[in-house]
């Protein structure tokens, strides 16, 4: 299978210039069009571990990032996303382009995917089973998250956690992880090597930086996973660790609130969240070492079967 | 105007589904991007359940269809629980409760209203009661959200319209309208002869007593609403709308008889024939040849005219996508903007509103990420 890796550099921007990059993430085909350098360095740096499209016939989203028209080029210059037409977001300055680029793939996503119910949470995975981890920005979600998959456990989404209608299983969609200021530089300490896109300063959510997904947890993209855990994180400064069970009725609720299609599903959306909260066991948990919270997460017993 | 081979895979799509069978992925890729610009995506999953031809639809491309149609069925849930909400709000003035365009497709079961996805419910009162309909409405949650007193005054003295209302804990909006065009405009409909004809909804909610125009007048009203209006990005969504309805109800050939007349009476004979031509034209709608010969001889305008106009829709009609236009696409949308502006006021009053909108009513923040 071709990866991004495989394209030489220009290469790459050729087809970004051209007719488009037809660049695999999880189950959808993305075609991507721009002449912006932050977004083919964003596209070389992050996703060299993608598989491209075995064909350019077809393309889940088609998604253009132009440059701002030549006047407008030469002072505070703009990016703009043009789904084919349909111009959903505000421009915003060029600088931002590689934050925008995160922002829409998963808007394309949690606006239409609507065989999954889609929870706003980042999800990972090991020997087979997956934790979940709904929370609103600023608990740590994604700090967390970031810590656990470069500790043993497979990433499968850092914001977009998908359970098929069809069967109640996890769909991964692994693509880089959203950092937010001080998070960024916890996670340059913690992760020997960690690569990240040049952090963003001054964006609707502060500073932002994209972590690279592990290559491990991009190759296994296909394999789905069981539901096991529901865990509420919330990073306290100086708190102790503590994992306390959380009950199902509860839980329910909470991910109701952060699903992107809930009510949209209807009694499908009941069903798949019913299931999910009957296959899992549900906590809240408070932490504030991420040491202390990956030995936590290590130790969740598995469901019984 | 394009033979029927050229035209846009969309549009093709609509008027002979069967078409599909020998498609190949890439033709369904471009056929979904410009059904999403069109905003007809679940439309065409209606289109090709309704010919039995959605198995025929490659999986990759048949998912999106799929997505769509999860959305169009949330929607017409979401319809009938508002159009309910609306009318537990009207019931002490004693008023049936008229739906017009979307809503009164839904509600009435009509396949227009399958996967038809629109963001307001649009219902006719009678004028004098619309100051008593505004009350109970703001009673029950419904707040207008133009506060600038020059929009005040454009809804309530030139339009026929009050100014759209938005429930403020469900964001749900509502457009009450005493008559179908403004009084500036150049036609005037009379209300009162469509509210006398309406009939039952055969809503599947018989708690409520629900109306909706009379078929001939549903018909034109739609006519009506595309071809005086100036905005065309519903427009291809608009004349799937009349064909549906010309289908339906061109079952019963007295449907047609009525359909001239009619409007003649109210006045509407240049849209109606726009509608007959343009539907067949692009939707190879039923249209009898009798009918299409009376509407022409009603309402069509003179040859270099007409030459014009089929030049200006059967650009605007197409899909929004950048596959589906030509060099004129772009002229041709503002050129029916500004006239559709024209045929609703007389044009010192449409200066002078245009001069307001332009440079005195204070600016609206546009929408952020």
């Amino acid at each position: 299978m071709l990866t991004v890796g495989a394209l030489s550099r220009g290469e790459l921007d050729a087809r970004l210039a051209g007719r488009g990059l037809y660049l695999q993430t999880g189950p959808f085909i993305n075609a991507i069009r721009s002449t912006i350098s932050h977004v083919s360095d964003g596209i070389a740096l992050l996703y060299a571990d993608y598989p491209l499209a075995a064909s350019t016939e077809f393309a889940d989203f088609h998604l253009h990032f132009p440059r701002s028209p030549l006047p407008r080029r030469l002072w505070r210059a703009q990016v703009r996303f043009d789904h084919d037409g349909v111009k959903p977001f505000a421009p915003l300055p060029e600088d931002q382009a590689w934050p925008m680029f995160e922002w829409v793939l998963n808007w394309c996503v949690s606006s239409r995917a609507h065989s999954y119910l889609m929870i706003h949470a980042a999800v990972v995975e090991k020997n087979g089973f997956a934790a979940i981890l709904p929370a609103p920005p600023g608990s740590g979600k994604s700090t967390l998250c970031a810590a656990l998959v470069h500790r043993g456990w497979r990433l499968l989404s850092d914001e977009l956690t998908l359970v098929r209608l069809s069967d109640g299983l996890l769909q991964p969609l692994p693509r880089p992880v959203s950092l937010k200021n001080a998070s960024i530089d916890v996670i340059r300490n913690y992760v020997d090597g960690a690569v990240f896109s040049r952090p963003i300063h001054e964006t609707l959510k502060g500073t932002v930086a994209h972590l690279k997904a592990p290559a491990d947890s991009v190759a296994r993209a296909h394999e789905t996973a069981r539901p096991a855990w529901i865990v509420f994180p919330q990073y306290e400064a100086g708190a102790a660790t503590s994992l306390t069970p959380l009950a199902p009725a509860r839980a329910f609720m909470e991910l109701a609130g952060n699903a992107f299609n809930y009510s949209l599903l209807g009694a499908d959306g009941f069903e798949a969240l019913a299931g999910l909260i009957g296959s899992s066991a549900s906590y809240q948990f408070r932490y504030s070492s991420l040491d202390e919270a990956i030995a936590t997460f290590n130790r969740l017993a598995p469901p019984a079967p | 105007m394009m033979a029927p081979a050229q035209l846009p895979l969309l549009v093709q799509l609509l008027r002979a589904p069967a078409c599909v069978s020998g498609w190949s992925l890439k033709q369904w890729d471009l056929m979904l991007r410009q059904a999403v610009s069109a905003n007809l995506t679940a439309s065409v999953w209606s289109q090709l359940d309704g010919a039995g031809l959605l198995d025929v639809v490659p999986a990759a491309a048949r998912r999106h269809l799929d997505w769509a149609h999860c959305l169009a069925l949330r929607h017409g849930r979401a319809v009938r629980w508002e159009v309910r909400q609306i009318a537990e709000a009207l019931a002490p003035l004693g008023l049936p409760l008229l739906l017009l365009k979307g809503a009164a497709y839904v509600m009435a079961g009509l396949e227009a209203g399958q996967g038809r996805l629109f963001s307001d419910i649009d219902i006719l009162v009678p004028k004098e009661r619309i100051n008593e309909v505004e009350s109970r409405l703001l009673l029950k949650g419904w707040m207008s959200g133009h506060h600038d007193p020059y929009d005040q005054r454009y809804y309530r003295e030139w339009m026929h319209e009050l100014p759209p209302m938005e429930h403020v804990k469900r964001e749900t909006m509502i457009d009450v309208h005493h008559a179908i065009l403004p009084p500036t405009a150049r036609a005037h409909p009379d209300s009162r002869l469509l509210r006398a004809a309406a009939v039952a909804a055969a809503g599947q909610d018989c708690a409520l007593v629900l109306q909706t125009l009379a078929p001939v007048d549903m018909v034109l009203h739609s006519a009506t609403h595309l071809f005086f209006d100036g905005e065309f990005d519903h427009g291809l969504r608009d004349i799937v709308d009349l064909d549906r309805l010309l289908r339906r109800f061109g079952a019963d050939e007295s449907f047609w008889l009525a359909l001239t007349p009619r409007a003649l009476e109210l006045g509407l004979q240049r849209p109606l024939f726009y509608a007959l031509r343009y539907a067949s034209w692009l939707l190879d709608s039923p249209v009898p040849a009798a009918v299409m010969a009376a509407a022409a001889q009603a309402g069509s305008p003179n040859p270099g005219l007409l030459a014009l106009m089929d030049g200006l829709f059967g650009r605007a009609l197409l899909p929004g996508h950048p596959s589906c236009g030509d060099g004129a696409s772009a002229f041709a949308r503002f050129s029916l903007y500004v006239r559709g502006n024209w045929l609703r006021m007389p044009p010192l009053m449409l200066a002078r509103h245009l001069f307001h909108k332009a440079f005195i009513s204070p600016k609206v923040a546009v929408g952020k990420v």
